[in-house]
């Protein structure tokens, strides 16, 4: 399950709002698996059907994780035609067996799907998502 | 003196489980065939037929090897050279 409060999650849907039809990405990260530091990425692709973190943006901040002791908590990235589940891609580039993956899609103005998934092993597993105030 | 490699989580089987080993050679390619006989299997991991695979950033100090010289890129004891997957999907 992930616990995340409604304001982490209102930012990710902000962020792939803003972004959209691009997907947008970014890194939720945090301690002992709670969600807490909201780092939008850029997503390098600028594309409506593939994401990729910039290599030196990635650097930089996987570096200031390791120094603060944090963890990429929770992975996320939009999908804006299409529903917010784990493509063919996204299973095949998963690397973070620890992280929670989020996916959100923008393919609707009003309404926002968002869903957390564990990727491991080319194996998706679906998880509940509680939005704590 | 070596050259240390920092070990993403998800490559830390292949290094009983540490985030940072050493190795040694002059240029990537020796760096990363010095460190598969210390750890074997992690080399298939980091390079395919093409050179180093496309979803594996390699960082040699502060630097991209894609944009020094990739496999070829000369490394000298004391650099640090870090292994990230990249993170993508579509």
């Amino acid at each position: 399950m992930l616990s995340i409060s409604q304001e982490l999650a209102d930012k990710i849907v902000a962020h792939a709002r803003a972004d959209h039809p691009d997907e947008a990405c970014g890194v939720i990260a945090g301690k002992n698996g709670v969600p807490d530091r909201f780092i939008p990425m850029e997503n390098a692709e600028r594309s409506p059907t593939f994401y990729r973190f910039d290599s030196m943006e990635q650097l930089r901040v996987w570096r200031e994780m390791d120094d603060r002791d944090e963890e990429p908590v929770v992975i996320y990235h939009s999908h804006t035609a299409t529903e917010a589940y784990p493509s063919r891609t996204d299973v095949s580039y998963a690397s973070e067996p620890d992280a929670h993956y989020v996916l959100v899609s923008t393919r609707d103005d009003n309404e926002v799907e968002f869903r957390s998934f564990r990727i491991l092993d080319g194996v998706i597993t679906e998880e509940e998502v509680r939005f704590l105030p | 003196m070596a050259i240390e490699v920092r070990i993403p989580t998800i490559l830390r089987n292949y290094t009983d489980g540490a985030k940072a080993v050493s190795a040694e050679g002059a240029t990537l390619d020796e760096l990363i065939t010095n460190l598969e006989s210390r750890h074997p299997g992690i080399k298939d991991r980091l390079v395919d037929q093409g050179g180093l695979r496309r979803f594996v950033n390699v960082y040699l100090n502060d630097e991209d090897v894609r944009f020094l010289g990739g496999l070829g890129t000369p490394v000298s004891d004391g650099d640090t050279v870090t292994v990230l997957p990249a993170v993508a999907g579509g």
